[in-house]
């Protein structure tokens, strides 16, 4: 048997997914080494997070494939834990139950070790509810991290929390990511977030790759930089300018819209009538 | 110290305010009984009820009747409410038994059960059957309600979750849907032991030769207008330990619920 390295890598060929008529991905293609930090940033409803479900086996993508150390994915992804937009945490279950979710063996020590490493050891017996937002999503990192996935799949996790706690989040992160070697791919909006992080920023425009960036600051980055400060503002542009692009289609479909509701308006109205 | 006093006065006064107005009520009871201006025929007065507890309680009857009927109302709820509670597990959880056996128990459970009583004597006569029967039924509806509508209303990003980290369907069911559930499932045994009381008093008030509604109608015909009402209290007794028994469960089994959680001061 052979061994596998630390972080999977992955391969994403012609994919695409649609929902009923609407085509939220179309022939995607795009290539994670193993180990590498890969941010996904794009418009909200470019498909980013569709992308991460199909990547975590959630859904399933209607045409093309996913191919994950050489294995096309077929099912729930086994070797990938994904950390959501909220923290998700079972209320009724204490911090480190929450956190030894799905482990199979000494899930105790294994969820003290992982709320070690997110600093929140101290926090073992208490009830989530009980904690705040950065708390929160601290146990959830250590949830990710207790079963030591190949694949860390970040979905927007730090959008909800305050200035500070999120820059905390981002260090902590970015630190768990270096020690411990697994592939992480990071959906944001936040372009800082993206550049500060990751060993690339891909940006997803109308289901497609539209930009495919190599970030080679040295870390830790400091984002007082030029350097840091110019390549942002470079994605920006690019995003901005690609919205520029399409605001004019964009009013001519809100225009038919309008029109096509005054229409259904209309048809409904008809069944009202006596006749 | 002195803010401590207070707080411990404050805490004492508390625990007897709720039972100020019912204490009130029975003073004023007796003040108009001893004055004469309530008919013993209409409602004796709180000592005579007292005395005709007592009386009661020597005689045996009361123990009697009452053990009776506490068994009537657990074994009708223990069948009622496990068929409701399964019923809701399995229609929150399967889609297609909900498309299947919905519709059904909704068209029954809005049949009012007591409207069965001369059914059930003609099948059952005036046996036990019948009592277990009716307050089964009863049980039954408010525990499907809320065992079926808690299953369905637990978080999915949470469902979505436990599949994303590995649980098995029989884990997703008894570590996320069913302590989901739990808070909703107990609002409905809270509802049920009142209606299980309410079918039991009728059950026994019309076909009973046993229990504390027959108890009270049989005090009717001998014109013990004391026995009738000790009954009625007796009842509002039951019924409100049934209830502080339901409370002490959510007090243990949602010990994660924010609602329960006592803030350290």
């Amino acid at each position: 048997m052979t061994q596998l390295p630390r972080g999977a890598d992955l391969k994403l060929l012609d994919l695409g997914k649609r929902f009923g008529n609407h085509a939220v991905l179309r022939e995607l293609n795009l290539e994670v080494a193993s180990g590498q930090f890969v941010a996904i940033v794009g418009r909200s409803g470019c498909g980013k997070s569709t992308l991460l479900r199909l990547v975590s086996g959630l859904d399933h993508p209607t045409s093309g494939i996913i191919y994950q150390d050489g294995n096309p994915l077929r099912q729930l992804n086994r070797s990938a834990r994904v950390m959501f937009q909220d923290a998700r945490l079972l209320p009724w279950q204490r911090v480190w139950e929450n956190v030894g979710l799905g482990v199979q063996q000494n899930w105790k020590e294994r969820s003290l070790w992982a709320l070690q490493q997110v600093g929140l050891a101290s926090h073992a017996q208490d009830w989530p509810s009980t904690l705040s937002g950065g708390q929160r999503q601290r146990v959830a990192l250590a949830r990710a991290l207790v079963s030591q996935p190949r694949l860390f799949l970040l979905d927007e996790p730090l959008s909800a929390l305050d200035a500070l706690t999120r820059m905390d989040m981002q260090h902590l992160i970015e630190r768990l990511w270096q020690e411990q070697g697994f592939t992480t791919v990071l959906i944001t909006h936040d372009v800082e977030e993206a550049v500060a992080l990751a060993d690339r920023v891909v940006m997803i425009d109308t289901g497609r790759v539209a930009l495919d960036l190599q970030v080679s600051l040295s870390r830790p980055r400091q984002r007082q930089e030029t350097a840091f400060v110019t390549l942002v503002e470079r994605i920006l542009k690019h995003i901005t300018g690609l919205e520029s692009r399409e605001q004019t289609s964009d009013s001519y479909r809100l225009s038919l819209d309008i029109r096509s509701e005054h229409h259904s308006h209309h048809q409904y109205s008809h069944p009202a009538n006596p006749q | 110290m002195a803010k401590n006093k207070r707080k411990s006065r404050l805490n004492w006064l508390e625990q007897v305010a709720p039972w100020g107005v019912p204490i009130l009520l029975i003073i004023i009871w007796q003040l108009l009984s001893q004055i004469g201006w309530l008919p013993t025929r209409i409602l004796p007065a709180p000592t005579s009820v007292l005395q005709a507890a007592i009386q009661l309680a020597k005689s045996g009857e009361l123990w009697r009747n009452l053990y009776i009927s506490t068994v009537r109302a657990c074994i009708g709820f223990l069948i009622g409410g496990g068929i409701g509670f399964v019923l809701g597990l399995l229609n929150g959880l399967f889609p297609i038994a909900e498309k299947l056996l919905d519709t059904t128990i909704q068209m029954v459970r809005n049949i009012p059960h007591l409207a069965l009583i001369p059914l059930v004597i003609l099948w059952f006569g005036i046996g036990e059957q019948a009592k277990i029967f009716l307050v089964a039924i009863g049980v039954m509806f408010p525990i499907y309600l809320n065992t079926y509508h808690g299953i369905r209303t637990v978080d999915g990003g949470l469902i979505e979750m436990g599949k994303v980290y590995g649980l098995k369907p029989w884990e997703l069911f008894w570590r996320i849907s069913l302590p989901g559930a739990l808070p909703s499932i107990l609002v409905g045994v809270r509802y049920a032991l009142g209606i299980m009381w309410l079918t039991l008093i009728v059950a026994e008030t019309i076909a009973a030769d046993s229990g504390i509604g027959y108890m009270a109608m049989n005090a009717r015909e001998f014109l013990q207008t004391d026995v009738v009402v000790f009954s009625i209290l007796l009842y509002a007794l039951l019924g409100k330990l049934a209830d502080m028994a339901t409370a002490l469960l959510e007090k243990r089994l949602l010990q994660w619920h924010p609602n329960y959680q006592t803030v350290p001061a």
